[in-house]
């Protein structure tokens, strides 16, 4: 396999969160061009010089990336429609960063977003995938719930995790969103709170599950000289992976694409784990969280419960993890969750983080996974972000 | 271990009947295969004809080599229950109602890992047969069973979904002077049915199974299929009870177009064998099918006995299979008329049978009264939709399979022999 070439040269500027809604009664257009404009708005770029536009979202149906165009006034020379739910931002970011160092495209706004109306999530669950609605459905309905529920079950039988050790990713988070003044999740949660939820899909109970919401999220991809031209804090792409259906034939899932390409990420970025001075994980549930932290290599595999019982994962502690409170706590606005991590991370390392900040952050640690098709998550992406210029 | 059901109480009157609810129903054309299986009772999965290797969820190409020939067959149904959950809530009101439900990944002996809904008797991580069932919406799911039979495990609330068992039902035989009708009666008791009704025309005719019904406790009431006021006056009567109805009212002669010097047994045959089904599915289809949710004894199933005739003409008998062709397609929009209400649709399909005289002449081999009431009932406690009773219909099916037209000449030979 050929080595991927650097990233160099390219720099993320204006990272923008909308805050979340639980429900709304506007449309993903309104959420996506709401990210849109207040990103633009900080990197100092009018609608029409933008040149490169990556979108992704659930719930913009009939429209595409490209009926956004007319309907946003914008005419890039570069467009791309990422459908990969919490893959997203890392995927989004490794096409845009290549498309700006080969000069197909000077500033590419990278968004997510998606609305929430009351009907919404059972509508995007009943025309998910087709082995979904063939395989899945079928067999209690319960959605991602019960998909993550059977990983879950597999995952403390295999490696004797408790729920006290999810419980313990999802109290830290809660503590993060309480300082994050978007977050969705407002009241302080205790282990005690955590364990006596009502369950929704054993051994998932109600802490376990994000909040879908509504929401969005947006940065821009430009060159590094842009990026000083414009006296713009910046972030670094030091290395990135994407993966999709890794390891079939595992009979469950137990591991993420991330298993493949691990060497690759740190290699490329010429750093390893213990530099990394916070991690931003996709949370959908906490057992995958907990994947993710083994498949990148900070412990080995099995390994996560016991490697997290003596860390602190807040953003004071000595493993700052998901520092905005992650979609556990701030809520999951569609694809916008495969941005969360990200557009914080870009704001960690660039010292704009406000509340979240964690003090002296340089080195961040990205990671994206999505798409449960039928009975596993497909796809999975990873970065890692240093600091550029700070505010 | 599962439960007993108990007789459920009488119905209080006042309370509102449950509106039938549906699981899931929209599938792909390949997905479709699954249900074309369970509809027989068969766990089949595709194999890819190039490097054989089996496939699930069902595809159109295989993940192995991009092989897209991917034909269906029989597979071994055991497995390991790998990982399980209880699902707590859903947003498809079916399973709604229907809180907690059970369900889990089986890594199957054949080789892929499936979902399926997992039974209350299966331990965790244990050992299960997969059996491959029609839901509520009339498509084919998988269920985890144990891997040997428990006590009640047919009472468990997913099997009596999953099936349409007499025990605890109430039942209507059509056509009390049927040869056949006193087996069924009999056999659908030893399964445990509640009450037995069988509709009698022209009473003042003496038949010889009456005494036989009478002594199995079948309340026999007056009713003639070809009688549309005697039909809506039996289902004004015992519509609202009947939780499977069994279409036994049969009419039968031997001949071809030119063996007949008229058209009066023709019209006979199709006044009985499909005017006769319309007429009961006009009387008793809209009340069963409104009370497909009514609790431990909802309506749950109609069941027509067909000839094999019915899928190409059977000679001598030509003008009768075209009735029963009439029939069995008419089954098949009944079909799609009950789907919503999740009422299942079961034909029997039968050949000559022992009892009948009018197959006096036809050599061996010969279906009896008493196969045919085991195939019903073995069918309604698997929730089949097709149903082969006797080697003369499983052979005219799979000789139907292979080629149609080919059959169609056997069926027809002339009489000249070897």
């Amino acid at each position: 396999m050929a080595r991927p070439a650097s990233y160099d040269g390219v720099a993320l500027v204006a990272p923008f969160s909308t805050p979340y809604q639980r429900y709304s009664i506007d449309t993903a257009h309104h959420w996506i061009a709401t990210a849109l404009r207040g990103s633009l708005k900080a990197a100092g770029l009018r609608p029409s010089e933008l040149d490169g536009f990556s979108v992704s979202s659930f719930t913009l149906f009939p429209d595409t990336a490209v009926g956004l165009t007319q309907h946003l006034g914008l005419c890039p020379r570069w467009l791309d429609h990422i459908p990969m739910g919490g893959a997203s931002s890392g995927v989004a970011l490794r096409r845009a960063a290549r498309a700006v160092q080969a000069g197909d495209a000077d500033y590419v706004a990278c968004v997510a977003g998606d609305t929430n109306h009351i009907d919404s999530f059972r509508q995007l669950l009943s025309s998910f995938s087709r082995f979904a609605m063939d395989a899945s459905y079928p067999y209690g309905y319960g959605g991602p719930n019960a998909s993550f529920a059977l990983l879950t079950d597999r995952y403390m039988t295999e490696y004797g995790a408790t729920r006290e050790d999810f419980g313990r990713i999802c109290v830290a988070q809660r503590d993060n969103a309480l300082k994050n003044p978007y977050a969705v999740m407002k009241k302080p949660l205790t282990m005690e709170d955590y364990l006596s939820a009502r369950p929704i899909a054993d051994p998932i109970a109600l802490f376990d599950c994000v909040m879908p919401c509504a929401g969005a999220e947006a940065f821009v991809v430009m060159r590094e000289d842009e990026a000083q031209k414009r006296g713009l804090p910046y972030a670094r792409l030091s290395a990135a992976i994407e993966r999709h259906n890794a390891n079939a034939t595992d009979p469950i899932q137990l591991r993420g694409g991330w298993t493949m390409d691990v060497d690759t990420l740190w290699e490329q970025a010429g750093l390893s784990p213990a530099d990394m001075d916070l991690v931003q994980t996709y949370d959908d549930y906490p057992v995958i969280s907990m994947l993710q932290i083994e498949d990148l290599g900070f412990c080995a595999k099995g390994e996560g419960a016991a490697f997290l019982r003596d860390k602190d994962m807040t953003t004071t502690g000595d493993f700052p993890h998901n520092t905005s409170g992650g979609q556990l706590s701030a809520g999951q606005a569609g694809a916008a969750g495969g941005f969360i991590g990200m557009v914080e991370a870009i704001r960690q390392v660039t010292g704009q983080a406000g509340g979240t900040q964690v003090a002296d952050a340089t080195r961040a640690l990205v990671s994206g996974f999505g798409m449960i098709n039928f009975d596993r998550g497909l796809c999975s992406s990873a970065a890692i972000l240093t600091t550029g210029a700070r505010a | 271990m599962t439960q007993a059901l108990t007789p459920p109480p009488k119905k209080n009157p006042q309370k509102r009947s449950v509106s039938p609810t549906r699981p899931p129903e929209i599938r792909s054309r390949a997905a479709l295969h699954l249900t074309a299986a369970a509809a027989e009772g068969r766990f089949a999965l595709q194999r890819c004809v190039e490097c054989g290797t089996v496939q699930y969820p069902p595809r159109d190409a295989c993940h192995q080599c991009l092989g897209t020939d991917l034909p269906w067959e029989d597979m071994p149904d055991g497995g390991e229950l790998l990982a399980e959950t209880t699902v707590h809530a859903s947003p498809r009101l079916y399973f709604r109602e229907r809180m907690p439900w059970r369900s889990g990944t089986v890594q199957l002996d054949a080789g892929p890992t499936v979902l399926a809904h997992v039974h209350g008797d299966v331990p965790r991580h244990g050992r299960v047969r997969i059996q491959t069932r029609l839901d509520k919406s009339g498509q084919g799911v998988l269920v985890a069973l144990p891997e040997h039979d428990t006590p009640n495990m047919e009472d468990d609330p997913l099997m009596r979904a999953l099936s349409a068992d007499p025990k605890h039902r109430r039942i209507l035989i059509t056509d009390a002077r049927s040869p056949h009708a006193p087996q069924i009666a009999r056999a659908l008791q030893k399964a445990g049915a509640a009450t037995i009704f069988a509709g009698e025309a022209e009473s003042w005719r003496p038949y010889p199974g009456r005494d036989a019904l009478l002594e199995l406790g079948v309340d026999i009431l007056p009713m003639d299929v070809t009688d549309t006021a005697s039909v809506q006056k039996m289902a004004g009567e015992i519509g609202g009870k009947t939780d499977i109805l069994i279409n036994t009212a049969h009419f039968l002669r031997p001949g071809g177009v030119l063996d007949r010097g008229d058209t009066g047994f023709a019209r006979d045959e199709m006044e009985v064998n499909y005017l006769g089904l319309m007429r009961l599915a006009q009387a008793f289809g809209p009340g069963m099918a409104s009370r497909t949710a009514d609790g431990v004894n909802s309506a749950v199933a109609w069941v027509n006995l067909l000839s094999a005739g019915a899928i190409t003409n059977a000679q001598p008998f030509g003008v009768y299979s075209a009735s029963q062709a009439a029939a069995y397609s008419l089954s098949q929009s009944l079909r799609a008329e009950f789907r919503s209400s999740g009422l299942r649709v079961m034909n029997v399909f039968f050949g000559p049978t022992e009892e009948d005289d009018w197959y006096q002449p036809l050599p061996p081999p010969r279906v009896t009264s008493g196969a045919l009431a085991r195939s019903i009932v073995d069918g309604l406690q698997k929730g089949l939709e097709d149903v082969w009773c006797g080697d003369i219909a499983k052979d005219m099916r799979d000789r139907f399979r292979r080629d149609p037209k080919v059959l169609e000449r056997e069926m027809t030979f002339g009489g000249e022999g070897a």
